[in-house]
């Protein structure tokens, strides 16, 4: 450390961003990390100095800012804990960048995940194809043998994975327009989500159109610190929305939602779209004791945490029950899971301990990662509780 | 020092044990960024037993430590002299017994603020002493600097809620001082340790008095034109008798911070002043007060709002205590200045303290315990720049020298720290400090634990003793 570092133009941008940070602490109890370890530098305050040494070249970029920025989990609680308003998302997403290009997270870990968020997940053929494999797998039980694969759940059936109708029409009196976004990870494993939202929309007067050809955000490549992808993405889908006819894009997915909204102003989150526009409460009555688990970039991402309540308790005979710190992270975080499983699982349990204290019938959160990873949870602590998007159960209560 | 290291790692494991360059630069600074100084190592015990043989084993290698909490400190106390070790006490965050019936709980000394009052609520109890930084700052840190917070006002400072302390002194032996009943026969050795600043030995084991959740709270907002006629407000409410639980001035500059940050809760931005005052109580008591208090307000040329309902209430305090961090928004640095004057005093000092921020050409915002008299002057400012540094620091001294001569205290809450040792002598003459430097002594003859804080640099030079390693060197 006696010479000063090299400070390239892409450390240097990281700079302005950290001088918002005044170093006053109130971020550190909402981190889950720096819970979990104790450590300064898994701290939101902690990893902001050490961008920030890294920026004026206090620090060379080496080792322990590769390994922290890592194993943040991106949940950006530490955002809305911070009074001082540090947009630390968006420095996450710069210094993981940075530490992808100074050649930090070339292991096998970092090599798989890259190859597999740039080369798999944005091709709808290839990330089906991968589906099909583990449906197999399951089948025949080989996901036993890969550790990561068991935070999986259980491969709808490929007729139910097929591609949903372009249009669904509004019922009642017509409230406007819709396009839905679909998402890649969603309209594979959670395509029956997907239908729901377009149900639960039309049942609210919503005409919903389903562009074919949009297709992967570009969310996990942005946080994995592969901006170029991500913005190639990005740049696919502005041309599919541009100008189309409808006043919002309705993402149910909140890791999708927070990544879009800051492109475009049109994005709104599906229970957010319901709540301002008002819902038409369902005549259907389901008696469940129900946990609400806020998604975090719903919640810190998107500021939207009152409306999903609202909506769940305007149903008839949910009884909606408050657990433990439902803001912090359940440890999914996009592909966490699987290339941090240890803090993961810790982090988890965390979540379980407090949903397990709460004993609901239904664990309810708006997130395709979330809702994996407490079913996984779930399943392996023995709670009896079903795990469930917020429009999924709306879609019963209208059915109810 | 890779033998020290080695012992470190044997005592608390590897992965607890932090000595890589990068782990050990985040360190450098507490809640105080004007000071700096990098640890040669920081370990992070598990318990007690862990702690004392940290502790035996610094001596062993004569390298001095300090205890850390969260690093929410403002006056530079948790930073460790060259070469020392950190003890950061994290991951002692245990709270290890509630009990309703005695009115107390026993908390490991990493337990944050806010979660202890979380974890009793269900007694129907509360800890009461609630620093703004309460949603971070640990227990630990709070017996330390004797911790005061907008409620201090009724309920006192730390000082007033610790019955019991378990310590590991600065030669590892492991003592308890106090008692569960708040009856110790004896010299009141809790007492000293409390504010004690870490230099006394390391707190382990904190047995805090919890208070019974008042009946009714009324939270309401006196908006004044400016802020000499709001400390004339404060000056007469507290002459008529009420004690309100808090009485808290946020000046315009920093109204317009926070609400433009998360925590915004609709404070006026065209006040030249807004006061809060909190009165709690029995629900009868508690209306009267109420008009009492809204009838000085309003003769004072104040326009008042009263909390609607509890999600108000807990946003206008939000907005208080998010108000350093928030007008970190106007400059990457903050200096949260702590002063404390005679309350009749307040608002010839304020504005002088405004005069001095004026004349040093510095942005400088004023929110503080009105009640008690303690100022906290915040100058914003960037440390890059070498010239405004320098007249952050001189402004800091003379506002200083202003309070004391008024009468006040170079400290309210925040500690001496390294940040204001070279100030104790406005206070305190040579007798004073030598009384102070031989209680200090009785605990750690050798000052090992936290050396380079509270005591002027002059006092004890290296010759006196060679062994109070760095304790001169510290930068300032
Ligand atoms: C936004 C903000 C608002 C604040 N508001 C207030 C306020 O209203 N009132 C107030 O009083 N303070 C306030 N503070 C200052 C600070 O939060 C308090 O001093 C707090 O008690 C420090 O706690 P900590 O855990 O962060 O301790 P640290 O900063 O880590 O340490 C502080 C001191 O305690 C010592 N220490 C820590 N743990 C132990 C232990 N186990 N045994 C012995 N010594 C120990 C350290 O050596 C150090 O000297 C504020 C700070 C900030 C940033
Ligand atoms: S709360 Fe904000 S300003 Fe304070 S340390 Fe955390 S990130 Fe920095
Ligand atoms: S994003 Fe989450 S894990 Fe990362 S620093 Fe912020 S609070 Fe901690």
């Amino acid at each position: 450390m006696s010479e000063t570092p090299a400070v390239t133009p892409e450390l240097a941008a990281l700079h302005p961003g950290t001088l918002d940070c005044v170093h006053c602490g109130m971020c550190l109890s909402s981190c889950p990390t720096y819970r979990e370890t104790g450590r300064e530098s898994s701290s939101p305050r902690g990893r902001i100095y050490l961008m920030r040494g890294v920026a004026e070249g206090a620090i060379p970029l080496g080792d322990v800012t590769a390994e922290e920025l890592h194993l943040c989990l991106g949940c950006r609680a530490c955002e809305t804990a911070c009074p001082s308003g540090v947009a630390y998302g968006e420095l996450l997403e710069r210094g993981r960048a940075a530490v992808a290009d100074a050649g930090l997270r070339n292991g096998l870990v970092g090599r798989l995940e890259r190859f597999a968020l740039r080369h798999v997940v944005p091709h709808r053929g290839r990330l089906r194809a991968l589906v099909d494999l583990t449906a197999i797998a399951q089948r025949l039980g080989l996901t036993r043998f890969i550790p990561p694969a068991r935070l999986l759940p259980r491969v709808p059936a490929r007729s139910t994975r097929a591609r949903l109708p372009r249009e669904f029409a509004a019922q009642g009196e017509r409230r406007g327009r819709v396009a839905l976004f679909e998402g890649c990870i969603m309209a594979e494993l959670f395509a029956d989500v997907n239908r729901a939202t377009a149900r639960v929309l039309a049942r609210n007067g919503f005409a919903v159109v389903v562009p074919p050809a949009q297709g992967c955000c570009g969310a996990l490549q942005a946080h994995a610190g592969d901006p170029k992808t991500a913005k190639r993405l990005e740049a696919h889908n502005a041309a599919v929305f541009e100008g189309g006819d409808f006043a919002a894009i309705v993402s149910n997915s909140a890791g999708c939602g927070a990544h879009q909204r800051p492109h475009d102003a049109r994005v709104r989150d599906v229970c957010e779209l319901l709540d301002e526009a008002g819902l038409r409460v369902p005549t259907g009555r389901l008696p469940l004791r129900v946990c609400y688990d806020d998604p975090c970039h719903l919640l810190h991402g998107q500021g939207v945490g009152d409306a999903p309540r609202r909506l769940l308790r305007a149903i008839d005979g949910v009884e909606l029950v408050d657990h433990a710190d439902p803001g912090s992270c359940c440890g999914a975080a996009g592909t966490y899971n699987v290339v941090q499983p240890e803090m993961s699982r810790a982090v988890l349990a965390r979540k379980l301990d407090a949903l397990a204290a709460a004993d609901p019938d239904v664990i309810v959160t708006g997130n395709p990662g979330c809702l994996m990873q407490l079913r996984a949870g779930a399943r392996e602590r023995g709670l009896r509780a079903e795990v469930l998007h917020p429009v999924e159960l709306l879609d019963r209560a209208y059915g109810a | 020092m890779s033998q020290l290291h080695a012992a470190l790692r044997a005592i608390v494991g590897p992965e607890a044990c932090l000595t890589r360059a990068e782990e050990l630069y985040v360190y450098e600074a507490d809640g105080l960024t004007v000071h700096s100084a990098r640890p040669s190592a920081v370990v992070l015990p598990a318990d007690t037993d862990q702690v004392a043989r940290v502790v035996r084993a610094c001596r062993a290698h004569g390298v001095p430590f300090v205890p850390r909490g969260a690093g929410t400190g403002l006056s530079g106390g948790a930073v460790a002299a060259d070469d020392g070790v950190i003890i950061e006490c994290s991951r002692m965050d245990r709270v290890l017994q509630i009990s309703g019936d005695d009115r107390l709980a026993v908390v490991q000394p990493g337990v944050v603020n806010a979660d202890l009052s979380k974890a009793v609520a269900h007694t129907g109890l509360f800890y009461a002493p609630d620093p703004s930084s309460q949603l971070a700052c640990t227990l630990g840190g709070n017996v330390a600097e004797n911790s005061g917070g907008p409620h201090t006002l009724k309920y006192g400072t730390t000082t007033n809620h610790v019955l019991a302390l378990e310590m590991v002194l600065p030669d590892g032996e492991v003592v308890r001082l106090g008692s569960r009943s708040g009856h110790a026969p004896g010299f009141d050795l809790v007492g000293a340790v409390v504010g004690g600043e870490g230099t006394l030995g390391i707190v382990t084991e904190i047995t805090v008095r919890l208070v019974p959740v008042p009946e009714s709270v009324e939270t309401l907002l006196g908006i004044f034109p400016d802020v000499v006629s709001a400390c004339r407000a404060v000056g007469a409410i507290t002459k008529s008798g009420l004690v309100p639980a808090a009485l808290e001035i946020v000046d315009r500059r920093t109204i317009e911070a926070v609400e433009a940050s998360v925590y915004a809760a609709g404070l006026p931005t065209d006040a030249g002043a807004v006061l809060i005052v909190e009165l709690d109580g029995p629900e009868a008591g508690v209306a009267r007060q109420v008009e009492r208090v809204r009838e000085f307000a309003l003769s004072h040329g104040a326009r008042v709002e009263v909390a609607r309902d509890e999600a108000e209430r807990q946003r206008f305090w939000r907005a208080r205590k998010g108000a350093f961090g928030a007008m970190g928004r106007l400059a990457p640095d903050l200096y949260v200045h702590d002063a404390v004057v005679p309350r009749a005093k307040l608002p010839e000092i304020l504005e002088r303290v405004c005069e001095i921020g004026d004349r040093y050409r510095l942005r400088l915002c004023n929110v503080f315990h009105a009640g008690d008299g303690n100022l906290h002057p915040n100058i914003c400012f960037d440390r890059r720049d070498a010239d405004e540094l320098a007249r952050v620091v001189a402004a800091g001294e003379e506002i200083l020298r202003t309070c004391v001569e008024a009468g006040g205290v170079i400290s309210g809450e925040h500690g001496i720290g390294t940040e204001k040792r070279e100030y104790m002598p406005l206070l305190f003459g040579e007798a004073d400090l030598d009384a102070m430097a031989r209680l200090r002594e009785s605990f750690d003859p050798e000052r090992v634990c936290n050396p380079g804080k509270v005591f002027p640099s002059t006092r004890f030079c290296v010759e006196s003793n060679p062994k109070a390693r760095g304790y001169d060197r510290v930068p300032l």
